[in-house]
C-alpha cells in the first residue's frame, strides 16, 4: 500500500515560508512527478514526506496512519538522492544490504534479497565494489537497489537523473518507468525537467513558490493548463505567451499557442513574420521568428522545411488550440 | 629565458626548504649528538662529532627507571586520546550536522580556551588536584591532558565531519539506522582517516604535554617530560646525560610520528584548501 495524503502542510524556516498551505492526495501505485522551477519548494516537500523535515503545520497520513511526527525510517518509505548517497566505504552488495540489516532481518533473507534485487538491476557482477569504481549511472543503480529491497510503500526520487549526461538520462528514465510497472508501488519524482515529469508521471503537480498550481495527468496539464504558469512551464519548446492586440482580438488579455499549432504558409496567414535562428533537430525544426505586432514566437516545423535566416513567412495558429488567459492570468 | 627563471626559482625554493627544514630540525640533531658525547666532550664546545660514548645513556638508566616513565607516557597520552574522542566525537557530530545559532561561538569558545595561559590556572587546578587526591595520578593527568587538548580535537573533527555530505546520513536515516546506527556504521567508518590523524596529533600533543604533567606528578605518575626535566637538577647540568634522556623521551613518538607522518600531514593541511 501507498496512499499518501497531505492535510494542510506548510513549512516556514525561520520567518520565510517555504510551502504555505498544501493539500494534496497520492493515490497508491501512482507515479507522482512534482515539477517545478528551482526553489519551488518540491524538494522540501518530499522531504516533508520522508520525515527529513519537520512540518510546521498540518499533517502528513501514509495509509490512513498519521506519520507527521515519526522518524524517517518509521515511515516505509525508500528514498533516492540526486547524489545517490551511497555510503563510500561499504562494497555494493552492503550498501544495498544496509536497510535490511537495520531492520534486523536475517542474514540469509539479506543475502537472498540483495542478490535479487542485483539481478534485477544487472548489478550482479558489481556486489563486490565499492561505490568510487562505479560510474554514475550504476551508482544510481545501487541506489535505487538500496531501496527496492525494503519494499518500501512509496519510493521517493530527489532529482535522481540530474547528475548523468542525456544518454545515460535517458536510459535510467525508462529504466525507472519500466521498475514502476513492475513493482506498482507508489513514487514521487521529484524534477526540474518537465520532460522527465511529462514521460513518466502518471500524475503531475506543478509547484510555484510553494503553492500547488495545478495537478493533473501530463496531458492535461499540456491540453488544459489552468495558468499561465503552468502553460508556460509544461511543454518544450515552450508555449508562445502573447498580449495585446492579437490577444484582445480572442477576447483575452494573453493567449497561448505552442509551437505545433502554427501552420506555416510562405504567402499568405494572420500573421507576417521574419525567420531567425532555425534549429535542425532531424525530426523538427524549431524556427525562432519575430512576428509584426506579436513579437518573437518559435514554431515548430517539419524537419524538411527549407526557410533559411532573414526570409518572410506567415503563421495562423489553429483555431481550436489557442489558450486564452484573463488579466488574472488563470484560462478563461 | 623563462624556463631559466623557473629553474632558478626551483632551486631557490629547494635550498629554502631545506634550511628552514634544518633549523627546525637542528637542535633535535644536536641533542642526539650530544648524547652520544662524554660530559667533558659535550660542555667543551660546539661539535658535531661524537666520540660514540654510551655513557650517558647507561647512567641514565641506572640513575631513573626509564620504562617506568615511558609506560606513565604512553598510559596518559594514549588513555588521554581515548577519553578526547569519546567525548568529541558526539560533540563534533551534533555541531556539524545540527548547528544552531550558537554553534561557531561555542567552537570559538572552545578555542578561546587554549589563548589562556596556563599558568594562570596553576593554582586552582593544584588547589583541586590535591584535595581530590588526584595528584601524581594516572587518571588524573589522563583527564586533565584530556580537557587540554579537547578544543582542537572537537576542531578537528568539526571540519572532517562538515566534509561528509549531509545527504549519506539522511540516506542512513531514510534506510532505518537510528540515531547510534548512523554513528557507528555510517559517519564513524566514513571519518576514519579524520579521525586517524586527529588521534595521532593528539597523541604527539600530550606526549609532549610538559607543564602538566611536570607540575601535578611527583613520581608514581611521572611520564617521560619528568624524566628529562630530573635530569635538569640542582648539581649542575649534565648536558650528556639530559640529551640522552631527552633522546630516549622523543625516539618513540619520532618513530610513530616517521610511520605515519602521511596521514599527519593531511590531517593537518585537511580543509585548508578549499
Amino acid at each position: 500500500m501507498g496512499n499518501i495524503n497531505l492535510k494542510k502542510v506548510s513549512k516556514s524556516f525561520g520567518a520565510t515560508t517555504i510551502i504555505p498551505n498544501i493539500d494534496l492526495e497520492i493515490e497508491d501505485g501512482e507515479f507522482v512527478v512534482f515539477v517545478g522551477p528551482s526553489g519551488c519548494g518540491k524538494s522540501t516537500l518530499l522531504r516533508l514526506i520522508a520525515g527529513l523535515e519537520d512540518t510546521t503545520s498540518g499533517t502528513i497520513d501514509i495509509d490512513g496512519r498519521d506519520v507527521t511526527g515519526e522518524a524517517p525510517a518509521k515511515r516505509r518509505l525508500a528514498m533516492v538522492f540526486q547524489s545517490y548517497a551511497l555510503y563510500p566505504h561499504m562494497s555494493v552488495y552492503k550498501n544495498i544490504a544496509f536497510p535490511l540489516k537495520m531492520a534486523g532481518d536475517d542474514p540469509a533473507v539479506i543475502d537472498k534479497k540483495v542478490k535479487d534485487a542485483a539481478r534485477v538491476l544487472n548489478l550482479t557482477n558489481y556486489l563486490e565494489r565499492r561505490p568510487g569504481q562505479l560510474s554514475g549511472g550504476q551508482r544510481q543503480r545501487v541506489a535505487i537497489g538500496r531501496a527496492i529491497v525494503r519494499q518500501p510503500s512509496a519510493f521517493l526520487f530527489d532529482e535522481p537523473l540530474s547528475n548523468l549526461d542525456a544518454a545515460l538520462r535517458g536510459t535510467m528514465r525508462l529504466e525507472i518507468s519500466e521498475l514502476h510497472h513492475q513493482l506498482k508501488t507508489t513514487m514521487i519524482y521529484v524534477t526540474h525537467d518537465q520532460v522527465e515529469a511529462m514521460t513518466m508521471a502518471d500524475k503531475i503537480v506543478v509547484l510555484n513558490a510553494g503553492n500547488i498550481e495545478q495537478v493533473g495527468s501530463p496531458m492535461d496539464l499540456y491540453k488544459t493548463p489552468k495558468n499561465l504558469f503552468v502553460a508556460g512551464f509544461i511543454g518544450s519548446p515552450k508555449m508562445n505567451l502573447i498580449n495585446g492586440a492579437a490577444a484582445a482580438k480572442h477576447g483575452a488579455t494573453t493567449i497561448g499557442v505552442r509551437p505545433e499549432h502554427l501552420a506555416i504558409s510562405t504567402t499568405s496567414g494572420e500573421w507576417k513574420a521574419m525567420v531567425g535562428v532555425a534549429e535542425h533537430l532531424g525530426s523538427d525544426t524549431f524556427l525562432h521568428v519575430h512576428a509584426d505586432d506579436v513579437g518573437s514566437l518559435t514554431v515548430r516545423a517539419d524537419g524538411e522545411i527549407g526557410v533559411r535566416h532573414g526570409e518572410t513567412i506567415f503563421l495562423t495558429p489553429s483555431a481550436t488550440k489557442i489558450h486564452r488567459f484573463g488579466t488574472d492570468g488563470r484560462a478563461m | 629565458m623563462a624556463r631559466a627563471v623557473s629553474t632558478n626559482r626551483k632551486i631557490g625554493f629547494t635550498v629554502a626548504a631545506w634550511v628552514v627544514a634544518l633549523l627546525i630540525f637542528f637542535p633535535i640533531l644536536y641533542t642526539i649528538i650530544t648524547s652520544f658525547k662524554s660530559e667533558t666532550e659535550a660542555i667543551a664546545g660546539f661539535s658535531l662529532i661524537p666520540s660514540g660514548t654510551l655513557e650517558s645513556y647507561a647512567e641514565v638508566q641506572a640513575q631513573s627507571n626509564y620504562f617506568k616513565f615511558f609506560l606513565n607516557s604512553v598510559i596518559i597520552a594514549v588513555g588521554s586520546t581515548i577519553l578526547a574522542l569519546l567525548i568529541a566525537i558526539p560533540a563534533a557530530w551534533s555541531m556539524a550536522f545540527s548547528p544552531t545559532k550558537r554553534t561557531k561561538d561555542v567552537l570559538m569558545w572552545m578555542l578561546s580556551t587554549k589563548m589562556m595561559p596556563a599558568v594562570a590556572v596553576l593554582v586552582p587546578i593544584y588547589l583541586i588536584f590535591r584535595d581530590t587526591g588526584l595528584l601524581d595520578s594516572h587518571i588524573g593527568l589522563t583527564v586533565m591532558l584530556m580537557l587540554i587538548n579537547l578544543p582542537i580535537v572537537v576542531w578537528m573533527l568539526y571540519t572532517y565531519f562538515r566534509e561528509i555530505p549531509g545527504e549519506i546520513l539522511e540516506a542512513a536515516r531514510m534506510d532505518g539506522a537510528s540515531l547510534w546506527g548512523e554513528i557507528v556504521y555510517v559517519l564513524t567508518p566514513m571519518a576514519v582517516p579524520g579521525i586517524a590523524s586527529t588521534m595521532l596529533l593528539n597523541i604527539i600533543l600530550a606526549w609532549n604535554e610538559s607543564f602538566w604533567t611536570i607540575r601535578l606528578t611527583t613520581t608514581n605518575a611521572a611520564p617521560l617530560t619528568a624524566f628529562i626535566a630530573s635530569f635538569s637538577s640542582p648539581q649542575g647540568l649534565f648536558w650528556a646525560k639530559l640529551s640522552a634522556a631527552s633522546t630516549l623521551a622523543i625516539a618513540p613518538i619520532l618513530i610513530m610520528g616517521w610511520f605515519s607522518q602521511r596521514q599527519l600531514v593531511r590531517g593537518l593541511t585537511f580543509g585548508a584548501v578549499k
